[in-house]
């Protein structure tokens, strides 16, 4: 059996947005720009599509929502525009993210903090969540933006966004804010509170891959990244990805309808997998459940570095994913579990297991006895978790 | 960069059948106890290495005969990923039947190279060359244990990059004779810094005493200081001129022995020498590549610059290098 469990790095595609999407390539190919019938086929598909995605996270007309290639080119676009109209006049010259945002967020930051802009890295609490006490603290009148993501991507944890929308309104600062792990898997309304850009991406919800979005709100204007024929009202040139404007209209919209049950069953099952979970011995969870998206559990299963225990899941036809040492080319811990300040030995054991509403109490079944099993063979096998002879002092065998 | 670097792919791609063979089975996996050791009549010797904090600990068993210095057995337990657990399984297998100090002559090179389907084929891909190091030092550990000395009275030189075991004063002397000024460059001349990268700078996954870019601006400074001397260290092992052929063969192999040979078994190759001729004032030595030397770009660019350099440095600046 083949149980995919690693929805929060990419989702399958619902097969009808892939029905949607297919008379776009081989039909209805014309570029949108041009001027005869080939192009005009298309315009149809695209405001529909288009439609959808509004509809979808409830965005005024007046307000832009654009689409680009991934959430990366989102996060990427917010933050280098910022710094080249705000930072680099020295109009302002200071940004805030969290310390646990993805990568196309923090090493922008970081990017951008080399080119001399300062940036605070806010720091999260015990449950994995974004402290609000240190944007107070940290915002100032030479603040620029804040970008702070709804919800992480390896623990699940929902951070307060409304309250830091507010903090920002308070202080005029502009809020971005990373939904892509919040689409599909919790309510997300960009009038239900202050948020000035909002990214997310079509294929953690059941769409494609290469088409993302960026919300901008009216009067947060943004100088654009990919400069050119001036498409998307000028905001990102490229040829519109047609295909990818439909499918993520449709795959939006199947998202939104799927919302209750992702919240309840998806949920359920979710909370009784976990439950099951944490029966084995020595089993660790950070952010507690009413915290988190309901299809997230990041554990950690102490004496089990995380990428052996990838490695027996997937023999068993599991896909799961770690954020761990090993696995990474830069042989880092988790960074959650390290933020956390998470005790020493735990930091690479952590695994992330992410349902959709595709996913089966079948499949959490059999994903169950696989994990069971994995972990006796290797806590057999590991030195950390093991039998320790007479009169053997080890530094190890204090962990148990 | 490269069609290859943009593909990508994951780290469990360019892991050998051998380490996916022992991941699943691990073949000396367990433990002895000292029950066990006492029925071979034997010492037994548990030594750890590493921390889960770092993503890898190794505990290392050894049954080992106080008549013979022999391991008898040997077994050890792992927590980390299955490069790990592979390295860890195929170092208990290389100390069996070896005394301790035979043991502790294995490097995370041989298990490394242990692990290899193809002589020319890397077994982990060059991040995962860290684990077999941790094999390695496990070992030392044990044998330090069993001999009650130091461990580090076991390692003659101060090794910079510990996944291809490149000393210090290799580097230092690499750095001054080819003017080299970039990580890149080392990294191109003898393969420190080429895997877990945390020799480059600090901030990497271990913490080091001396750091690659340190060299680099230690050479920096002394070129400034006018100290630098580039390429004319004259003779280090006598006058090379007045040896006989033999003594000079002799004298060559030695270098090569110590100096080249690693940076070259590290890519899956190896050289050997075929000749030494008089040509004039000079000394043409004729060498053949093995194994994936012969037929690399680099073959008569970079590694023969880096080899050539290092024999006239050590020998004779009259010494000229030409692959066969």
């Amino acid at each position: 059996m083949n149980v995919y469990l690693d929805n929060n790095a990419t989702t399958i595609v619902d097969p009808q947005v892939f029905a949607e999407m297919e008379p776009y390539f081989v039909q209805k190919y014309g570029n949108p720009n041009s001027l005869h019938a080939f192009a005009s086929d298309t315009h149809p598909g695209i405001k529909a599509g288009m439609e959808k995605i509004y509809v979808g996270i409830n965005a005024p007309r007046e307000d832009s929502v654009v689409i680009t290639s991934c959430a990366t080119e989102s996060n990427n676009w917010v933050l280098k525009s910022i710094y080249f109209e705000f930072i680099l006049t020295g109009k302002k010259n200071h940004i805030m993210v969290s310390e646990v945002e993805h990568p196309s967020v923090i090493t922008t930051a970081k990017f951008l903090e080399g080119l001399g802009c300062k940036v605070t890295y806010l720091p999260i609490n015990h449950e994995g969540i974004v402290d609000v006490q240190s944007v107070r603290d940290n915002i100032t009148d030479k603040t620029a933006l804040v970008s702070v993501m709804w919800a992480n991507n390896e623990t699940g944890a929902i951070f307060p966004v409304e309250e830091i929308g507010a903090i920002c309104k308070e202080h005029d600062v502009a809020f971005h804010t990373d939904a892509v792990q919040a689409i599909g898997k919790i309510p997300v309304d960009v009038q239900s509170f202050n948020v000035d850009y909002l990214t997310f991406s079509a294929h953690k919800f059941h769409g494609p891959k290469g088409v993302g979005a960026l919300y901008i709100k009216k009067g947060r204007e943004l100088l654009p990244l990919l400069h050119g024929g001036a498409q998307m009202g000028g905001y990102r040139s490229g040829t519109l990805n047609v295909a990818g404007i439909v499918g993520m209209g449709k795959a939006m919209e199947a998202a939104v309808e799927a919302l209750e049950y992702e919240m309840t069953a998806i949920r359920k099952l979710r909370d009784s997998f976990e439950d099951e979970l944490l029966k084995i011995e020595d089993t660790f969870v950070v952010t507690p459940r009413e915290k988190r998206t309901p299809n997230t559990i990041l554990i950690s299963f102490r004496g089990i570095e995380g990428e052996a225990m990838l490695w027996d899941l997937n023999r068993a036809g599991i896909g799961a994913s770690t954020g761990s040492a090993c696995a990474s080319e830069d042989l880092e811990a988790n960074s959650v579990m390290d933020a956390i300040g998470a005790a020493e030995d735990l930091a690479h054991t952590a695994i992330r297991f992410s349902l959709s509403r595709y996913t089966t109490q079948e499949e959490l079944d059999y994903a169950l006895r696989a994990v069971q099993a994995a972990v006796i063979r290797l806590r057999g096998i590991s030195s950390s978790y093991a039998y320790t002879p007479k009169g053997h002092v080890s530094g190890l065998a204090e962990h148990h | 960069m490269g069609i290859d670097s943009l593909i990508g792919g994951t780290i469990w791609d360019e892991y050998s059948n051998k380490v996916t063979n022992l991941m699943n089975n691990p073949q000396n996996m367990g433990e002895i106890t000292e029950e066990d050791a006492e029925k071979m009549y034997a010492k037994l010797i548990v030594a750890d290495f590493g921390a889960e904090s770092c993503g890898d600990a190794v505990r290392l068993y050894w049954a080992v005969d106080p008549k013979t210095d022999t391991i008898i057995e040997s077994k050890f337990k792992s927590f980390g990923c299955g490069t790990a657990i592979a390295s860890s399984d195929t170092m208990a297998e290389l100390c069996k039947g070896k005394t301790v100090d035979e043991a502790v002559k294995i490097t995370n090179i041989d298990v490394e190279f242990a692990m290899r389907d193809h002589a020319d084929t890397p077994a982990v891909p060059p991040q995962k060359m860290h684990c077999s190091v941790m094999a390695y030092d496990v070992i030392k550990k044990a044998a330090a244990q069993y001999k009650g000395v130091d461990i580090n009275s076991f390692e003659q030189e101060v090794i910079v990059c510990e996944c291809a075991r490149i000393s210090l004063s290799t580097l230092q002397e690499v750095i001054r004779l080819n003017d080299l000024t970039t990580v890149e460059q080392i990294t191109d001349y003898t393969k420190a810094g080429a895997f877990c990268k945390s020799c480059i700078r600090p901030g990497g996954h271990e913490v080091k005493d001396v750091y690659l870019v340190d060299l680099l601006d230690e050479y920096e400074k002394e070129k400034l200081a006018g100290k630098a001397s580039l390429g004319n260290a004259g003779t280090g092992m006598g006058d090379f001129a007045s040896m006989t052929i033999v003594q000079r063969i002799k004298a060559v192999d030695k270098v090569v022995d110590e100096n080249i040979r690693q940076m070259l078994v590290m890519d899956g190759g190896d050289m050997e020498i075929l000749d030494i001729k008089e040509n004039g004032e000079n000394f043409d030595i004729y060498i053949r590549y093995l194994g994936s030397c012969s037929g690399c770009a680099s073959s008569s660019t970079g590694t023969l610059f880096a080899i050539e350099n290092i024999l006239k440095e050590k020998l004779s600046d009259k010494i000229r290098v030409l692959p066969l």
